[in-house]
């Protein structure tokens, strides 16, 4: 390792003699951004494969609020997501009926998302809490029920989004198994369903934080890693790194058919941290220089396996094949009680694939989006319950839900 | 070799606690000279009742007055070996005496037997961990505090020492020597006792032989066992009025023996309130299996059982300790001593014998028509005078259990639900009367049935049927009720798939399954095991059902199985492994070796039907001594090879199974 670590040296020297380099040359890379205020053009710029994956199977034009926000300013998002968010309730609010409270839940839900570094789960999270707010029940088990309706159609809105369905589902349980459902009073009960509400929002909305601190210890000065997808949680902590003095390099992988791998390496090039792009089939050419692979996750199963932008799989074989150790920075709200057995063992989520010339009829694409990583592959999960190995995902998740 | 570490904080309490005692124990030597002599066998019962040579006897008690120094401060050397190390295998005999010498005569150890206090630890954890789930802690230890001083002198007064001899000093050994206590039913105490002492002597023969604690484990167990059968056999023996008068009268100042010793021990034992817990928790482990490593002892036990046991013939070396197989064949004997076995009630034994014909297969047959023979047996029971009926029916569950065993060796499931039935018998509130504590067994049974089995299954299929898609290829090997189940259930929800019933001899189980499901409309190949490798190509899921499921995600299922997980892993195929939460066990086993139940050996020479196959046939003696036939009839299936396993709490990992069992353990012991 520490062989590395010296060529790691020298290659640092060099790019800090030509520190200057890089950063046109993302610049240039982050022309996505510029572009993509256009977004009503090309609906599918640069954002993370699992938005898209969403996009492509509600089979309606979203503009991507996230990278909306970073890019332009306030106001002209808002009134895009608005007019996104109405277009795609329209469709799903009919379908499932409540019409009125749909509604309002997936109204909250997106007023929350627009929050660029929110994550889905959080927001689905706070406008439940809003829907505990806004209630008129006024019993118990009314209030239950109206929650209860509140997430489903939250989670009909959108099936395939692991980390909405699994952080609705947790929030039910973290809500109602609580002794508030003993108190006699029931507005005191209800503050303390708001309470507890916000406090989960809290605890979820602060877990970034919390992985990103407690993967310090694995990033080691002089490391390589090796970044997959763009993850937020990735990101963070990349970033925390960075601002702990660490000295380390990243490869990013391009990331097809959205090149989520180039606004990664953007977002690092900006903290000055030296990043090297690779197409995404170049990941087993240079497995041997990497020390560690870091990737995020779409959702956590109950095998302690991930689910995750389609590439991530093979990586992890690679990287199995080759003995480094692949790590997972996921926040515990995107643990599901899933179990796929295989890579077609799941709902499909697809999304379409552009590859910039016409592809004959005959000839098959495969569309999905994302694949699953058996546990056996993956060494440790950073997570914010702690540093996990894949068996206690599903300890956890037994103790959670069960 | 000492399994529980928690052991060393209660040994060192043990010995702490010895240094107190030893003024009270040399007061009561002191008392009565005669007693004396008695006291130290009493206490040498204490962690193995095998009783001993009494030639051993006088060197204690010539010691003990002798000297006072307590043992740690006096001998280093058995202090730094005492708590912490792991003591050496040692004689047996070495050990019996240096136990029973160490808690009334601590002197002993100075002369010349520094090391066993040490040797105490191992011995002791043993005995709790094997301690069967009869006795339960709270009311009898108190009872036995309580009465100790009472029991005690009513013991002088009496002089009925013998029959306080074999008893020892721990709770879970009420009965030990049933012998005994038919010995003391007819005779006087005097002659008795010697005769007591001489049957000591000669069983205490075969412990000499150096024995290590599986060893000694086995013989435990297997005489423990043959105390079980002889009690049935003494309480025959008996004459039909004086046994129930006598004994209720006889039996409570047994278990009052040794009082002293007994409850300084438990007491000392206590202290670690942590282990208590756990140690009450092992106290309702189901009798483990019986196991033969000895020959002798095998003897007693064969003798004393109800059965025939089948002539010792040619087992393979390795599996020598586990029980021979008992056929069909001696169903007509045990029917004919249908009127002698009067304990053992009627559907109880109509269970036995249909386990014994082989008529009831299957993990869950086999325990929901064990529970409901107790249910049947609980309605028909009524306590007898002066016993209570949480000790009185526990005991008589125990001995139904030791029928069944030796019919055939229970199956984990089957252990789990004695043990869940046993703790309702224990938590019975006190007040109930006896109907309504018959009434709530009865609807704890029917409950555990319900719950844990029936709607335990309807919660498998919904699991696994969504892992069944349209053109799908299932393999399954054997015959599985919740297996069979599923491919019903998923053929009902119209999913278009095939199955492959893979089968192996001699049992031939698929048969069953395949005709089930042929005539059911699903389409299904059949083929033997040795093709298994060919089949597996095409395969897209295995379906495995399993007898049980250890903590460390072993599978412990029909022979087979590993070969077939075996190869499904290697085709990476998904291994699907359904199995009900109750079948889940906290042991941890790695091999199929250890536990195990051993088939008909002729079933594997002769292939039924094939007359030309007989080369097996009209050998002679002389040349069967060189054949080993072994027909298994379980193995464990090492956790790698399973993708996932199918329970009614979901579908987990194999390593979750040591969480469920942590977490709902508890829970259905407190249903």
């Amino acid at each position: 390792m520490w062989w590395r670590s010296a060529s790691f040296i020298l290659d640092r020297q060099q790019e800090q003699n030509t520190s200057y380099p890089p950063n046109p040359e993302s610049l240039l890379l982050s022309s996505p951004p510029p572009s993509m205020a256009d977004s009503l053009q090309n609906p599918k710029p640069d954002i993370s494969a699992y938005y898209q994956t969403r996009a492509a199977h509600h089979a309606v034009v979203t503009s991507d609020w996230l990278s909306q926000a970073q890019a332009a300013v306030s106001l002209q998002t808002n009134d895009d997501v608005s007019s996104g968010s109405d277009g795609r309730v329209a469709p799903t609010g009919g379908g499932t009926g409540g019409d009125n409270k749909t509604f309002s839940v997936i109204d909250e839900f997106n007023s929350w998302r627009k929050q660029p570094d929110l994550a889905e789960a959080v927001a689905a999270i706070r406008a439940l809490a809003a829907v505990i707010r806004a209630s008129q029940a006024t019993t118990m088990m009314e209030l239950e029920i109206e929650l209860k309706k509140a997430s489903d159609s939250l989670k009909a809105w959108d099936a395939t989004s692991i980390s909405l369905t699994a952080g609705c589902d947790l929030f039910m349980r973290y809500v109602t198994r609580t002794s508030a459902l003993e108190y006699e009073d029931f507005n005191s009960a209800r503050y303390r369903l708001i309470e507890r509400a916000e406090k989960f929002g809290e605890i979820s909305y602060k877990a970034r934080r919390i992985i990103a601190m407690l993967s310090q210890d694995f990033i080691f000065d002089g490391c390589t890693i090796l970044v997959h997808g763009f993850s937020r949680v990735v990101l963070e902590v990349l970033k925390t790194a960075a601002e702990n003095k660490k000295h380390f390099r990243v490869f990013c992988t391009e990331g097809r058919p959205d090149r989520t791998g180039l606004r990664l390496s953007n977002e690092l090039a900006k903290l000055d941290v030296p990043v090297k792009l690779l197409i995404d089939s170049a990941v087993a050419y240079t497995m041997d220089e990497v020390d560690m692979v870091l990737v995020g996750a779409d959702g956590v199963v109950e095998s302690g396996g991930i689910i995750n932008m389609m590439g991530t799989y093979q990586i992890a074989l690679v990287s199995h094949s080759m003995n480094k150790p692949v790590y997972v920075a996921a926040e515990s709200y995107k643990f599901a009680r899933l179990y796929p057995l295989d890579q077609k063992d799941m709902g499909p989520a697809l999304r379409t694939i552009d590859f910039g010339v016409p592809i004959p009829s005959k000839v098959e694409v495969e569309k999905s989006a994302r694949d699953y990583t058996p546990p056996q592959y993956l060494t440790l999960l950073f997570t914010d319950l702690g540093v996990l190995t894949p068996s206690v995902v599903s300890d956890e998740l037994i103790q959670l839900y069960l | 070799m000492n399994p529980n570490p928690n052991i060393d904080f209660s040994h060192l309490c043990f010995l702490l606690f010895l240094q107190k005692s030893t003024k009270f124990f040399e007061r009561q030597l002191s008392m009565d000279a005669r007693r004396m002599s008695r006291a130290v066998p009493r206490v040498r019962q204490v962690g193995f009742f095998t009783p001993n040579t009494p030639a051993q006897q006088p060197q204690p008690q010539s010691a003990a007055p002798s000297s006072e120094s307590p043992p740690l401060s006096d001998s280093p050397a058995s202090n730094s070996l005492s708590p912490v190390m792991i003591p050496p295998p040692r004689h047996l005999s070495d050990n019996l005496g240096g136990r029973t010498a160490a808690v009334p005569v601590p002197g002993r150890e100075i002369s010349g037997e520094l090391p066993t206090v040490g040797s105490y630890n191992p011995s002791e954890s043993v005995l709790w961990l094997d301690s069967p789930p009869r006795s339960r802690i709270g009311d009898e230890e108190l009872s036995e505090g309580a009465e100790s001083s009472l029991g005690w002198y009513r013991r002088s007064d009496s002089a009925k020492f013998a029959s306080s001899l074999p008893s020892g000093g721990f709770n879970l050994s009420t009965a030990k020597h049933p012998e005994s206590v038919a010995a003391v039913e007819a005779k006087n105490p005097l002659p008795e006792q010697s005769e007591v002492q001489k049957e000591q002597a000669s069983s205490s023969k075969p412990l000499k032989a150096k024995t290590t604690k599986a060893e000694r484990r086995a013989l435990q167990e297997s005489q423990r066992a043959a105390k079980a059968a002889s009690r049935a056999e003494a309480n025959k023996s008996g004459t039909p009025g004086g046994a129930p008068s006598s004994k209720p009268m006889k039996q409570p100042p047994q278990k009052k023996d040794g009082p002293p010793v007994a409850s300084s021990i438990a007491a000392s034992e206590r202290i670690g309130v942590d282990r208590s817990v756990e140690k009450e928790r092992k106290k309702d482990l189901p009798p483990p299996r019986k196991q033969f490593d000895d020959e002798s002892r095998g003897g007693r036990a064969k003798r004393r059982s109800v059965l025939n046991q089948p002539e010792a013939r040619n087992r393979v070396e390795l599996f020598r300790h586990l029980p021979p197989h008992k056929n069909g064949t001696q169903l007509p004997s045990l029917e004919s001593k249908f009127f002698e076995l009067h304990e053992k009630h009627p559907a109880v034994y109509k269970v036995g014998l249909q386990y014994l014909a082989g008529d009831l297969s299957g993990g869950n047959a086999r325990c929901i028509a064990m529970l409901q023979a107790f249910q049947e047996a609980i309605r028909d029971y009524s306590t007898p005078p002066e016993k209570t009926l949480t000790r009185d029916l526990t005991s008589k569950i125990g001995g139904f259990v030791s029928f069944l065993i030796e019919c055939r060796p229970l199956s984990m499931s089957m252990g789990n639900a004695i043990r869940f039935l046993k703790s309702r018998i224990a938590r019975l509130p006190l007040t109930l009367s006896e109907s309504e504590a018959k009434t709530t067994l009865c609807s704890d049974i029917d409950r555990f049935i319900n719950e844990k089995i029936v709607l335990a299954d309807k919660v498998i299929l919904r699991h696994a049927a969504t892992k069944i898609r349209d053109g799908d290829v299932l393999l399954t090997y054997g015959s599985s009720c919740v297996v069979e189940m599923i491919l019903l259930y998923a053929h009902e929800l119209g999913k278009q798939f095939r199955v492959v019933v893979v089968d192996s001899h001699p049992m031939l189980e698929g048969q069953k399954l395949l005709r089930r499901l042929v005539v059911k409309g699903l389409s299904c190949t059949y083929t033997q095991l040795n093709a298994i490798s060919y089949v597996m190509h095409k395969v897209t899921r295995v379906f495995l059902g399993a007898s049980s499921i250890f903590s460390n995600g072993t599978v412990y299922s029909t022979v087979g199985t590993a070969s077939v997980a075996m190869v499904a892993h290697a085709f990476r195929v998904p291994v699907l492994v359904c199995c009900e939460a109750y079948k889940f066990h906290e042991r941890v086993q790695l091999d199929s070796i250890c536990f195990n139940e051993l088939g008909d050996p002729d079933a594997i020479s002769k292939v039924p039907g094939r007359v030309d196959v007989n080369y097996l046939d009209n050998l002679t003696d002389k040349q069967k001594e060189n054949l080993e036939l072994l027909n298994l009839k379980y193995d464990a299936t090492p956790s790698d090879y399973i993708s996932v396993i199918v329970t009614d709490y979901g579908m987990i990992p194999p390593t979750s199974v040591p969480v469920i069992v942590r977490e709902y353990r508890k829970e259905y012991l407190l249903i």
